[in-house]
């Protein structure tokens, strides 16, 4: 009785879309750097500098919606330089993306040591404050549940109908969705597919910078070392888990949030009797499940992973 | 012989009827490393011509067309179109001025709808929405105006080869182009659909359209073109109007020179050597049957020709046969044994060689060097092995040279990586590879496929003596005129399904075109 | 843009690669450098004499190397074979928990065999944490990528719960770290008053044994072959699924061994901070090394001089010592230019 006892409260509902606003910002910037065909492993290290930078941006007395575009700013030149290696030089996505991840996370780590080298707590900024919709929130249950959270995590649900919207009614998303199929067609069509590429792994990474930030600014209120923990990974797991479909990573996102509710509340429950890193562990175990599952029908983009040079053996 | 330029020929300015081309190329140079690609290049078109560039593969034709759609620069000349100079370089360019092209390799993306393929490009990027709906009423016009129906809401992948050229055609109709670039549109269809597609091109040219057509085909080339462009090694050898031309001389001018495609001499087949029977295979996501019940056998002394637009199973089938995949049901016998879960090495030690379709991607590892590639379906077997397990090197390298030696690959040295030889030279490495272990049974997959013509007379001067020595041949080809001079017997595949055994002589690609649009009698059990 | 092979690469030009990595790696640095108000040369000087310049600062670099080399190898070996192992973390954290529980007291035996057996075990339990991403991947073509990079967390969350549950040292008042290993299992010192340990002649061996197999052995051939090209491989009939076992088995043993011989060699007991992103940083070293078993030897010395200066540097001059981890990754990035510019020539 005691799970179903969570699975009613309104607080499991409201901390599910609370831990899983990150998770959609940055599953929805792999999905759009993956389905223009390119896989962003920056993506841990984009999310970091993101995290970093929203926060100095607050913390140095700007205000939260700048900071906001600040970590989009910071993670879309991170995109550019990870497009420059993939898009324009064609270089291995993997090796790049692990190379991004360890360069961008050392990069900010050693920026906040520069910039807080006394420090030993993390120094905290005042975050986004939840919005209580009127009316709604004065709903019984589903007020607590769904209406009063920050506008990030509104931003994050909003996201989700915005990217279907670009990917599949405007002539760009068509762009992005063929270079990621055959970008050869794009060339056909007079279309630069290197710019293609590069815009949408540029957006994609600002999209996960502002997953990181809303970690530092929305959800917590300090830069820890070592906060994003994977969570990055899990997103890339999460794109395949969706077949690269928007809605899907949405409904993803949202399962492994709720696990994870669920998982802290269950913790205070069973702690007793199952040691707390199983708990722990059940996110990491559960992206690896969800990729099995999908992986033998997954409709990968078919140019993923694949560079395109212009011109060559047309 | 010294090219006639363009400009100076009476036939081009008389042509075009009102005098003034539409479309002047003029001296276009074009150098790949020490290849050269086109040289000094002239050539003009007018409003309702059809002008066939005509060569055989590697001649230029492609390479010229690619830089008059700007997908390459040219080193030197330059290109005007209605009076201006083409000066961006770029597809964009061209498609704009009017210039569309229908690539050899379709490009489109499978998995989105007809619309999306041919909506793409048509708007700005940065409109925030795309009109779909008057996108979808101006191409039903189009359909009609032209007489060429397709599902607009279908995704490609559902699309017959015929249909997605048809699309092809309506992205540059789509685009109101006025002069059409066709790479090779015949190569791929069935001699029914290719009639279709004339008399479509004819129609379109009489609305006003120009239209180049490139082949390597001589009758259909005559049987459409207003005018032919012959090239060779990258030159202008031959222009002239095709109802004055002779057809003995254009043949003679492709090439340069009588060379004489072998054919074979008819002698009785010997035992069976490999069986399928009643085998299927189904697609791993869709459970589609991809190979549906499929017999058939290859004996010792004979050439088994498989017909069919390709993506008609044919890719199963070699997959089968090199051990790539097992198959869902049926039995695979290989020299009398039931072959259970083969593997391509198992097939290899018991006698199977196999040509793969796609030379670069599936034949050889362009980083490593010639000897390597030699080796690599050696290596389960004894020579290049000392004490079990260390690869004998100098053994190896030896071994490569008489091989290169033997099949006249032409190259540096055997230390050179294989990915700068040409095609050619590849496929004669990787023959030389499958043949030097006198295998009883050879899958030649698209053997020749974008090969000149001296590289396809030995490449099929190969596997006639093969087949002369004794091994059965399973020869899967788009290019009917091989098929038929090549085979003692045929059979044809159609979706999933495979036809009886028709004997090679005395058969005719008008009979076979008929039953790759799947016109045969055979009516799963 | 076209690139085109190269008919051979000269020595010099494969080896302008790593150096070009190098000095970009240097000047992002200096860039850094300067931001801090330090004087560059001096920051560069005192990296230099912390890493290489004295006998405690070199053994100190030569005791880091080596469980970078061993990963440096599983990645380089993974990699080869075109099998992005991103895990060797935690198959590092596998041999370190294997060797914990073999070599704390299960067994007693003599020095000669006990290390060894150490190295054995470890070795498996690295190769057996690939085993899953290996099936994964060539049964239901899962990617190996993500998966290995998630089944680092999980086994260091199970490292974790081991160190507090189950094996955890009754005599380490309440800090979560196992009980040390046997004397006759610990890697002798070399140099007294060091700490580096005998592990650096495992490490030399693993190279130079990787390098003949792969170098002169028909399953290093196919390794290669499958690396560049898999699809023509395989319809040459090189076995991919069973030489990515071997590979993957390989590749996990390198990354377990790197476990032993920190646990065995230079901390004695198993901790939750036994390794600072070793595997992690195994690719940086491998990829600087261009994938060879030998050259890794090389780049993990230069890189772990890197990281040992950088402390060092860190401890006198106001520089964090992330510095080296940001020099690791832009290595690792202009490592990959330098490499497509001496294998490929590039035409307009």
């Amino acid at each position: 009785m005691d799970i179903l006892e969570i699975l009613l409260g309104a607080s499991f509902w409201a901390a599910t879309l609370r831990i899983a606003c990150p998770l959609i910002f940055a599953t929805l910037g792999e999905l759009i750097c993956e389905r223009a065909g390119v896989l962003n492993l920056g993506i841990e290290g984009i999310m970091t500098a993101g995290a970093m930078s929203g926060w100095l941006w607050v913390y140095n007395g700007g205000d939260l919606v700048s900071a906001v575009l600040f970590a989009a700013t910071v993670g879309a030149m991170l995109g550019l330089l990870h497009a420059s290696f993939t898009v324009s030089l064609g270089l291995s996505q993997h090796v790049t993306g692990i190379g991004i991840t360890l360069l961008a996370s050392s990069l900010s780590y050693f920026i906040i040591k520069m910039l807080l080298p006394e420090s030993t707590s993390p120094p905290k900024v005042i975050p986004f404050q939840n919005i209580d919709i009127p009316v709604l929130s004065s709903l019984p249950f589903l007020g607590e549940a769904l209406f009063s959270h920050t506008p990030l995590t509104y931003t994050a649900l909003v996201m989700v109908p915005l990217a279907m919207y670009v990917l599949y009614r405007t002539p760009w998303g068509l762009a992005v969705r063929i270079a990621g199929e055959n970008p050869v067609a794009l060339e056909a069509q007079g279309i630069d597919v290197i710019r293609v590429r590069t815009l949408a792994v540029m957006l994609g990474s600002a999209l996960m910078a502002v997953g990181g930030a809303s970690l530092t600014i929305s959800a917590f209120d300090a830069f820890y070392f070592g906060m994003i923990n994977g969570r990055g990974w899990i997103c890339v797991a999460l794109v395949i888990f969706a077949s690269w479909r928007p809605g899907k990573a949405l409904l993803g996102a949202l399962l492994f949030a709720g696990l994870d509710a669920f998982q802290v509340r269950m913790q205070q429950q069973a702690g007793a009797y199952i040691p707390y890193q199983f708990f722990l562990m059940l996110p990491y175990v559960l992206s690896i499940v969800a990729m099995v599952i999908v992986a033998r029908r997954a409709e990968y983009p078919k140019a993923l992973l694949k560079p395109y040079r212009r011109g060559e053996r047309l | 012989m010294e090219p006639p330029s363009a400009s100076l020929d009476p036939l081009a300015s008389a042509a075009g009827g009102d005098g003034s081309p539409i479309l002047s190329i003029n001296g276009i140079s074009k150098h790949f490393g020490s290849l050269i690609a086109n040289q000094d290049i002239s050539l003009s078109l007018h409003t309702g011509e059809i002008v066939a560039l005509l060569g055989e593969n590697g001649a230029g034709k492609t390479t010229l067309m690619n830089i008059l759609f700007g997908h390459y620069r040219a080193d030197s000349g330059s290109i005007e179109a209605f009076g201006k100079p083409l000066d961006q370089h770029s597809p964009e360019e061209a498609l704009e001025r009017g210039i569309g092209m229908v690539h050899q390799h379709f490009t489109l993306a499978d998995n989105l709808s007809v619309l999306d393929n041919i909506m793409l490009g048509t708007e700005s990027l940065w409109k925030p929405f795309s009109r779909r709906h008057g996108a979808r009423k101006r191409l039903k016009q189009i359909m009609d105006d032209a007489g060429l129906s397709v599902d607009i809401d279908s995704p490609i992948r559902n699309l017959s080869v015929g249909e997605r050229q048809r699309v092809e055609i309506l992205k540059a109709l789509y685009r109101d182009v006025r002069i059409l670039i066709l790479d090779e549109p015949t190569a791929v269809l069935t001699p029914q659909e290719v009639d279709d597609l004339f008399i479509l091109l004819r129609s379109m040219a009489s609305r006003g359209l120009a239209i180049i057509i490139i082949s390597h085909k001589l009758h259909e080339v005559l049987s459409i073109s207003d005018r032919v462009v012959v090239l060779r090694g990258g030159r202008v050898v031959g222009n002239a109007r095709t109802a004055e031309v002779d057809r003995n001389q254009l043949a003679e001018m492709i090439v340069g020179r009588a060379v004489e495609r072998p054919s074979v001499v008819a002698r009785p087949a010997g035992e069976q050597l490999l069986a399928l029977k009643a085998i299927t295979v189904r697609d791993r996501t869709t459970r589609r049957a991809t190979l549906n019940r499929i017999d058939l056998q290859i004996r010792a002394h004979e050439i088994v020709g498989v017909a069919g637009v390709s993506g008609n199973g044919q890719a199963a089938l070699a997959s089968v046969l090199s051990g790539l995949c097992t198959p869902d049901e049926g039995e695979f016998i290989l020299q009398g044994e039931v072959m259970k879960r083969p593997t391509p090495r198992m097939l290899t030690g018991k006698g199977l060689a196999r040509i793969p379709e796609d030379r670069h991607s599936q034949g050889v590892i362009s980083e490593m060097s010639l000897w390597e590639n030699l080796l690599l379906d050696e290596l389960g077997q004894q020579p290049v092995w000392r004490m079990g397990l260390v690869l004998d090197r100098n053994m190896a390298r030896h071994q490569a040279c008489q091989l290169i030696e033997e099949y006249d690959v032409r190259c540096h040295n055997e230390e050179q990586p294989v990915g700068l030889l040409s095609g050619g030279n590849m496929q004669k490495l990787i023959l030389a590879r499958n043949l030097a272990r006198s295998p009883d049974v050879i899958l030649a997959n698209q053997p020749t496929r974008g090969l000149d013509e001296g590289a396809i007379s030995t490449v099929h001067s190969l596997l006639i003596d093969a087949r002369n020595r004794g091994a059965g041949i399973l020869l899967i080809t788009e290019d009917l005129d091989e098929l038929l001079r090549l085979s003692d017997r045929v059979v044809v595949m159609h979706d999933g399904h495979m036809s009886e055994s028709l004997p090679g002589a005395g058969l005719t690609a008008r009979e076979l075109g008929l039953r790759m649009s799947g016109a045969f009698d055979n009516s799963p059990t | 843009m076209r690139l085109e092979l190269r008919e051979s690469v000269p020595w010099w030009l494969s080896l302008s690669a790593p150096l070009m990595a190098i000095v970009l790696s240097l000047l992002l640095a200096s860039m850094l450098i300067v931001w801090t108000g330090e004087s560059i040369l001096d920051a560069f000087r005192m990296m230099a004499i912390g890493a290489f310049g004295s006998t405690f600062g070199l053994t100190e670099t030569l005791s880091r190397a080596i469980p970078l080399t061993f990963t440096g190898l599983a990645a380089a070996i993974a990699f080869r074979a075109r099998f992005y192992n991103i895990g060797a973390e935690g198959q590092l954290y596998c041999g370190a928990l294997a060797a914990t529980l073999v070599g704390t007291g299960l067994l007693e035996l003599n020095a000669i065999w006990m290390i060894p057996l150490l190295f054995i075990v470890g070795a498996l339990a690295g190769g057996c944490a690939l085993l899953l991403p290996w099936y994964l991947k060539t049964r239901l073509s899962v990617d190996e990528v993500v998966t290995t990079l998630l089944l680092n967390f999980v086994i260091l969350l199970l490292v974790s719960y081991a160190l507090e549950g189950p094996l955890r040292d009754p005599m380490s008042m309440g800090w979560p770290q196992a009980a040390p290993i046997i004397d006759s299992g610990i890697l002798p010192a070399l140099v007294p008053r060091t700490r580096l340990h005998a592990g650096i002649y495992f490490a030399l061996a693993a190279a130079v044994i990787l390098w003949l197999v792969l170098r002169f052995s028909v399953f290093g051939f196919s390794v290669k072959a499958l690396g560049l090209n898999d699809n023509a491989a395989r319809h040459a009939g090189i076995p991919a699924a069973r030489t990515l076992f071997w590979v993957a088995m390989l590749s996990g043993a390198m990354a377990g061994a790197a476990g032993v011989s920190e646990v065995a060699g230079l901390k004695g007991y198993l901790t939750l901070d036994l390794s600072p992103g070793f595997g992690y940083t195994g690719i940086a070293v491998a990829m600087l090394a261009n994938l060879h078993p030998l050259g890794v030897v090389v780049s993990a010395t230069f890189l772990a001089g890197i990281s040992v200066g950088a402390d060092s540097m860190g401890r006198s001059l106001g520089v964090p010592s992330y510095i080296a981890d940001i020099m690791v990754a832009s290595a690792v990035l202009s490592v990959l230019i330098g490499l497509m510019l001496s294998r490929y020539r590039i035409r307009r």
